[in-house]
């Protein structure tokens, strides 16, 4: 075998999205379940860079560069999210965030 | 050479990634995800994404997770402690993820029957000159979009993270 399918690069997005989705449900440290995020962002743009290839169009490499702006935006606002509730909690625990719950 | 550099990083990206989640320090998980990151810029180069893998080192293994450590280190986060509260959780979690991953690998396998294989240097049109100039021609309003999320983002942040003045 000289080359690899373009599939399994698409199984490996497949395989570090479900990762990402785990570290978003099993974690309770928020900024651990903000870095599942990214996680799972990343695995999205290495399908539509594969799927561009696929497709030999870059349209799907303009996508993975949005995603990363939105990414990189996300990340600050989230951080100083994080950054608001640490200074009026004092804890990073979500179990402990729940007002809007009750 | 391709194929061994796939299989390479790949195995890299899955560990890496199997750590961020596992590991019970922020700091360490956000190490594994640069791991993570530069290991997909790798994978980016063999696609033939040259723009995109620099755009990988520098926007996400540099500047976004720098503001991830900084704020790590700002917040002094510890370790976590483990709650142990959700039994389903403890039980189900895993066979379900399992269940997910290989639906994900089972609907790839179904909608590509044939993939081609990936050989590098085939696809050679990702570099900085076509993706600029798609980018300011076709997609130029999208991208003034973003500069104007961009702009709110950090307005936004700045809002937020400042310390509030008591009168």
């Amino acid at each position: 075998m000289s080359a690899v399918p373009l599939a399994w690069y698409l199984a490996l997005s497949a395989v570090l999205f479900s990762i990402g989705v785990a570290g978003f449900l099993f974690r309770r440290n928020l900024i651990t379940i903000f870095m599942s995020i990214e996680l799972m962002l990343n695995a999205v743009n290495l399908s539509f860079v594969a799927f561009s290839y696929q497709l030999r169009q870059i349209d799907g490499h303009i996508f993975a560069l949005f995603v990363m702006v939105v990414a990189a935006a996300e990340a600050a606002v989230g951080l100083a999210i994080i950054l608001a509730i640490f200074r009026n909690r004092g804890t990073l625990q979500v179990d402990e965030v729940s007002s809007l719950k009750h | 050479m391709a194929v061994l550099l796939f299989f390479c990083f790949a195995a890299i990206a899955v560990l890496c990634a199997i750590s961020v989640v596992m590991q019970r320090h922020p700091i360490n998980s956000a190490l594994s995800l640069i791991g993570v990151m530069l290991s997909l810029a790798v994978l980016y180069l063999l696609l033939g994404a040259e723009f995109i893998a620099a755009a990988q080192v520098i926007v996400y293994a540099g500047a976004v997770m720098v503001l991830f450590v900084f704020v790590i280190m700002l917040l002094n986060a510890g370790r976590e402690e483990r709650t142990g509260r959700s039994l389903p959780a403890r039980w189900l979690g895993l066979p379900l993820l399992v269940v997910l991953g290989g639906l994900l690998v089972y609907f790839v396998r179904q909608t590509m029957p044939r993939s081609e294989p990936v050989i590098f240097g085939a696809f050679d049109e990702g570099e900085p000159r076509q993706v600029g100039r798609l980018l300011f021609t076709d997609y130029l309003l999208p991208f003034e979009v973003t500069s104007i999320l961009v702009l709110v983002a950090i307005l936004g942040a700045v809002i937020l993270a400042r310390k509030e003045i008591r009168r």
